[in-house]
Formats: structure tokens, C-alpha cells, sequence
């Protein structure tokens, strides 16, 4: 098989949009991690919450627009309440403490969808006006959904930066980030902050999901298969950064999608290719492309 | 229903059912168990005109806890039979403890090539198949429709690759592209696009449940549906049909079973099945039950006399019992010897989605590794 410009534009394409995805479970990750050192092995389920209401709203509603809208805030309140209930008491707690209580969330939440919904997976259909191709380039047909999930996930991190780099809220997260002891010496009640932080990173996971509805299998457990390259993302990207998430995100998704569709050397090192990115990234810069400027 | 013949009538027969009851492919397991219930209403709750008892186990997919699971029933529950089993790994694992204690294993799903081979054993029996069959069904189909420049593509494990090499054992023609994917892998656009560029004729894929839930739906939203048509193998089941729906219309799978196959036995459990559960049933389900109904035809043939197992192994061996699948006979390894059909995703004249029988692509096909297997009967 010949490798046309063409075929290269379409994968990088399919790289982009797989990043943009990743951004979006990325950035919710990697603020908790870094802000509340918080390891939340249940992002995942926030994720799959997410897909599972934008089903039901839509599905309520006639409109997939509207029940992505309606999924986003009913999936904060999920991480608010999350938050509040269940992982305040851990942020003084060692990280295996974390990852058992959140592990055991995300048990929780995969049995409790498969009460309400049922085991099986449910349907779901990328919606009609959304539903064709568009000519990116002659000869170069793209479908519409997919490139309508990367201006999404453009502007979210447009927002999010702004958010982050402009506002006052972001400024605290930022100091957060950077200083915990330091900024609830100041006098900013940290955990209203956390608990909002919380919520915010649940809604983009939830926006994540709602998007992923369509294309991938809408089923308990589906939030585990995305977590690990999530993972990756914000190592290689520095915790606590929205920098790096974005820019891990790329260069994951680039990597792994151009890895299965040029390497030749088989398809055990193409799914290894992240991994292999991740400790070469690690070797040069242990702490990932911009680590939240901390002090322990 | 009770058999004044029979010796030891205050005698429960003890069944041990294992399959994934939890997890993303419980509803695997929860279409086994629902078969099995309705297979022991069908026989008015007895087994060979004995009570029964069924003691279901989680496997949650794991080896080391089938093995276990199948460790306690044999022990602690002392059960006559143990059943079920839908993964080859865990199969693997459960089979060899099983028989080895001496008790009978009614296998309902996995048919790995080792227990059809050289790990064939006298008390280990299967109702469904040996796993190259059915790509073996599609590979033969494809051949005589003398279909060429194929691109196959499977999930980078055993199963996988043994599908893949099933169905090359029929398909002699030329192949444009192999491609093997990561075990879970979510998203084939990647992939999908790779495959545009290769334009082959035609496209055979092996993608079981999520993974084929989310290729159908992608390969419908790269607009190739129409335009290259796609065979495959357990990947479209009445499980997925109703999660993937419209994008599965045209597709074509071999199997050995069908809900619209026409027999007594079958059309009562299906009828009986949608009643009970609301569902149509999956032939995971159609398999166990059809492993009820085998064993209840070999406690019926030594009259409730459980200690004769040369005797329930010879029964067995006569397949005496309704099976959904119409009759069949077993082979030297106790694998049937069985038909394999082409079916096609069609819209019914309700709309809904369904598997639909359109030809019988092998009559009475027997599995590859029968000759490896010493067993002589």
C-alpha cells in the first residue's frame, strides 16, 4: 500500500481528534492530581456518567445537542456530590489509600448503571445533520462528527486557558497548584475551591463521554479503556498543568494513531508505542513537558 | 414427573453453571443463566426426574477464578456436573479440574482446539463447538462466492489470530491486507482509514462485543457500509444488534445457530425465551440450553443412577434430546458434528434488526483436531 499525502493528512486528522478527546478527560486528571494530589482512578466513571445521561437526555429531548447540554451540569452536580460524599475525607490520606477508595468507586458506579440501564450496551447514533462527510482537501473526505468533536475540543481548551490564565478563579487554581498550604494561609477557602475544581474536571469528562456516546460502545466499564492513555497524557504532560495536558494529549494521540497506521513492525509495538513516548519522556524530563511550578 | 424406578429418589442432582455474571460481559452470562432457568422450567424443575439444584459462579473473566469457583463447587457442593464457561482461557482452566476430580464438564460456550485435540477427555462434552469453525464457515462462503483482494482484520490475542487462521484454512484467494488490532481497542478510524486506502472487494472481521459494537458502528460512519460489504464472526449477535442497530444492516456472519432456525426445540425456546425474559435469546444461550437438556437426557438413561458415568457417557454420545439446533451427532472428541449457516442482518417486518438464515454453508462439519484426539469409541 502506497502512503499518499492525502492518507498522512487523514491519519493526522484521526490523531487530533483521538488528542482532543484525551484533552478533555486529560484536563479535569490532571487539575485534581496536581491541586487536590488527589490520584481519582474513578475519572473514568465521570466519563461513562457523562455518555450515559447525554443517551437518556437525547433520547428524552429528540435533540443530541440538547441532551449533550443537559448532560454537561448534571454531571458536575455527579462530581460535586462525589466530592463532597466521598473523597473529602481522602485528600490527607497516602495515594494507595486514594486509589482503593476511588477503585471501589468506580465498582460502585459501574454496577449502579448497569441497575438503572442494564448490562448491555445501549444504542446510540451520531445525529443527522451530523452524520455526513465534508471535503477537507479533493479526494479527502472527513466525517462531520468527528471534525465537529475537535473544534469542540479546540474551544473548551481555549476556554479552559483563559479560564486558568485570565480569571481570579484560575489564579487560585494556579496557586494551588503551585502551593497548597500557602494559599489557604491567604485566607481562600480551599475547599470550596477544591470542590469546584472537582466539578469542573468531572463536567469535561462528562463532555468527553456525552461525545464519545456516538462512536464508541455506550456500556458499564467503558470509562477503564480510556483511563490508562489519560494517564499517560498527564505524565508526559506535567501534573497539574492545563499546558500539558493539552500538548501530552497531542502528541499521544498523534503517536498512537500514526503508530497503528505506519509502523510497520507489527501491531504489539504500535499499541506500545505511548508507553515507549512515556518512559523516553520520563528519562529527559522526569516531571513531563511543564510541570506545575511546585514546592514541596 | 416422578420415576418410581428410579434407585436413590430423595437424590438432588447438583449442577455447578459458570460464566461471567458481572462486568461489561455480564449480559453474556445473564443470557446463559436465563437459558438455563427456562430450560429447568421446560423440564418441570426435575433433571432425569430427580430435583435439582444449580449453583451459578462469577468468573469475572479470570483463569484463576473459574479455576477456583469450579475447586469449590466439586468440594464443597459435590456437584454431579459442572457447565457453562464462555471464555477459552478460563475453559482451559476449569476443564482439566473438573474432569481430572472425575466429574463430568458440559462445556456451553468455549471450544478451544487443545480440548478438542490432544486434551480430549471421556467425561468432558461441549453443546456448541470448536472455535475455528465458524471462521472456517465464513472462509468456505467467501471461497465459493469466489470473493477476492479480502481484508481481514481481529484483536491481537489467541482468539484472534486462531479465527484469522480459521478462516484462511478455507479462503484460498488473495488477502490485501492482515491487520491486528489492540485487545479493547475503542476507536478504528486509524485503522479504518488505512483500509480505504487498501480498497479491498471485501472485508472480514472477528470483533466480539464492545470492540464490535464500536468497529460496526465506525466503519457505517466512514461511509464504507455501502460500499464494501463486511463479513464477520461473533461480532453481530442479538446482544449488539439492538446497541448498534441500523449500522449492522447488511451484514453477513456464519453460525450454527439462528433464532429463526425452524425446529420444535427451537422455536419453543425461542418463543418461551421472549415471553419470559423480553429478549430475543443469543446462541450463548441456545447453547446452555441445549447443555441442560443433554445432561438431563443422561440422568434419565441410567434412571437417576448418578454413579454410572460409563453409562451417562454412552448416552451423552447418542445425543438423545431435542437440541435448538436440530439433531446433530458428536465426534470422536465429543464436539458436534454440526451444520453452519450464512446469516444476514435484515429489518423485520416490525423494523426490528435480526439475524436471518440465507443459506447452509457446511452440512455436518466436523472440527479440525478430531484426529489429534487418542479417544476411541
Amino acid at each position: 500500500m502506497s502512503i499518499t499525502l492525502a492518507l498522512v493528512l487523514e491519519q493526522t486528522l484521526n490523531g487530533l481528534q483521538y488528542g482532543v478527546m484525551l484533552f478533555l478527560m486529560a484536563a479535569g486528571l490532571t487539575l485534581v492530581f496536581g491541586i487536590m494530589n488527589l490520584v481519582n482512578l474513578a475519572h473514568g466513571s465521570l466519563y461513562m456518567v457523562g455518555a450515559y445521561l447525554a443517551t437518556a437526555f437525547t433520547e428524552r429531548t429528540g435533540s443530541f445537542v440538547l441532551g449533550v447540554a443537559l448532560a454537561l451540569p448534571a454531571t458536575l452536580l455527579v462530581g460535586v456530590v462525589v466530592e463532597v460524599v466521598a473523597l473529602r475525607t481522602l485528600y490527607e490520606r497516602d495515594h494507595l489509600d486514594q486509589v482503593l477508595a476511588t477503585f471501589g468507586l468506580i465498582l460502585f458506579f459501574n454496577e449502579l448503571i448497569a441497575i438503572v440501564w442494564g448490562r448491555a450496551a445501549i444504542f446510540t447514533s451520531v445525529p443527522q445533520f451530523l452524520s455526513g462527510h465534508f471535503r477537507v482537501l479533493p479526494g479527502l473526505p472527513y466525517p462531520t462528527y468527528r471534525a465537529v468533536i475537535i473544534l469542540v475540543g479546540v474551544a473548551v481548551a481555549i476556554l479552559l486557558w483563559g479560564l486558568v490564565t485570565r480569571t481570579r478563579l484560575g489564579m487560585r487554581i494556579r496557586a494551588g497548584a503551585s502551593n497548597r498550604t500557602m494559599i489557604a494561609a491567604l485566607g481562600v477557602d480551599i475547599r470550596l475551591l477544591y470542590t469546584l475544581v472537582f466539578g469542573l474536571g468531572a463536567a469535561l469528562a462528562g463532555l468527553a463521554g456525552a461525545m464519545a456516546g456516538p462512536l464508541y460502545s455506550v456500556q458499564p466499564g467503558m470509562g477503564e479503556a480510556i483511563l490508562i492513555q489519560v494517564f499517560v497524557v498527564i505524565v508526559i504532560g506535567g501534573i497539574g498543568s492545563i499546558r500539558g495536558a493539552i500538548v501530552g494529549a497531542i502528541v499521544v494521540g498523534m503517536a498512537d494513531t500514526l503508530g497503528r497506521a505506519f509502523l510497520k513492525a507489527g501491531p504489539a509495538l504500535a499499541s506500545m508505542s505511548i508507553y515507549l513516548l512515556m518512559a523516553a519522556v520520563l528519562f529527559f524530563r522526569p516531571e513531563g513537558f511543564f510541570p506545575a511550578r511546585s514546592r514541596s | 414427573m416422578a420415576l418410581a424406578a428410579a434407585p436413590a429418589s430423595a437424590q438432588t442432582v447438583k449442577i455447578g453453571f459458570i460464566t461471567t455474571l458481572s462486568g461489561p460481559q455480564g449480559i453474556i452470562g445473564e443470557h446463559m443463566k436465563n437459558s438455563v432457568e427456562l430450560a429447568l422450567d421446560h423440564l418441570g424443575r426435575k433433571i432425569g426426574g430427580l430435583d435439582v439444584e444449580v449453583i451459578y459462579g462469577d468468573d469475572q473473566v479470570k483463569p484463576d477464578v473459574g479455576k477456583q469457583l469450579a475447586d469449590e463447587m466439586l468440594k464443597k457442593h459435590k456437584v454431579n456436573f459442572v457447565a457453562g464457561v464462555i471464555w477459552s482461557n478460563v475453559m482451559l482452566a476449569v476443564a482439566p479440574t473438573v474432569t481430572g476430580a472425575g466429574t463430568f464438564m458440559i462445556g456451553t460456550n468455549a471450544g478451544p482446539h487443545e480440548l478438542a485435540g490432544k486434551m480430549c477427555h471421556e467425561l468432558f462434552f461441549t453443546t456448541s463447538w470448536q472455535n475455528d469453525q465458524t471462521p472456517e464457515a465464513m472462509g468456505k462462503y467467501m471461497q465459493d462466492q469466489n470473493i477476492t483482494d479480502v481484508y481481514a482484520m481481529a484483536p491481537n490475542y489467541a482468539a484472534g489470530k486462531d479465527m484469522v487462521s480459521g478462516f484462511k484454512r478455507y479462503f484460498k484467494n488473495k488477502i490485501v491486507g492482515e491487520v491486528f488490532t489492540q485487545l479493547g481497542q475503542q476507536d478504528y478510524q486509524a485503522e479504518i482509514s488505512q483500509l480505504r486506502a487498501a480498497n479491498p472487494k471485501a472485508v472480514f472481521v472477528f470483533y466480539p462485543g464492545g470492540m464490535g459494537i464500536q468497529f460496526l458502528k465506525q466503519y457505517a460512519q466512514a461511509g464504507l457500509r455501502g460500499q464494501i460489504p463486511l463479513y464477520s464472526v461473533y461480532t453481530v449477535d442479538e446482544i449488539s444488534l439492538p446497541a448498534v442497530k441500523e449500522a449492522a444492516l447488511g451484514q453477513f456472519e456464519t453460525r450454527y445457530w439462528s433464532p429463526d432456525l425452524k425446529n420444535e426445540a427451537n422455536q419453543k425456546y425461542v418463543t418461551e425465551f421472549r415471553k419470559k425474559y423480553g429478549k430475543t435469546p443469543v446462541f450463548y444461550g441456545a447453547q446452555s440450553y441445549d447443555g441442560i437438556m443433554l445432561i438431563d437426557s443422561a440422568v434419565r438413561a441410567v434412571k437417576g443412577d448418578l454413579t454410572n458415568k460409563k453409562g451417562m457417557i454412552a448416552a451423552m454420545r447418542q445425543v438423545d434430546y431435542k437440541s435448538t439446533r436440530g439433531p446433530y451427532k458428536y465426534n470422536v472428541n465429543h464436539f458436534p458434528i454440526e451444520n453452519f449457516y450464512l446469516l444476514k442482518a435484515v429489518q423485520d417486518p416490525s423494523g426490528e434488526l435480526v439475524m436471518q438464515i440465507q443459506r447452509t454453508v457446511f452440512e455436518s462439519h466436523k472440527d479440525s483436531y478430531a484426529g489429534e484426539c487418542p479417544m476411541k469409541w
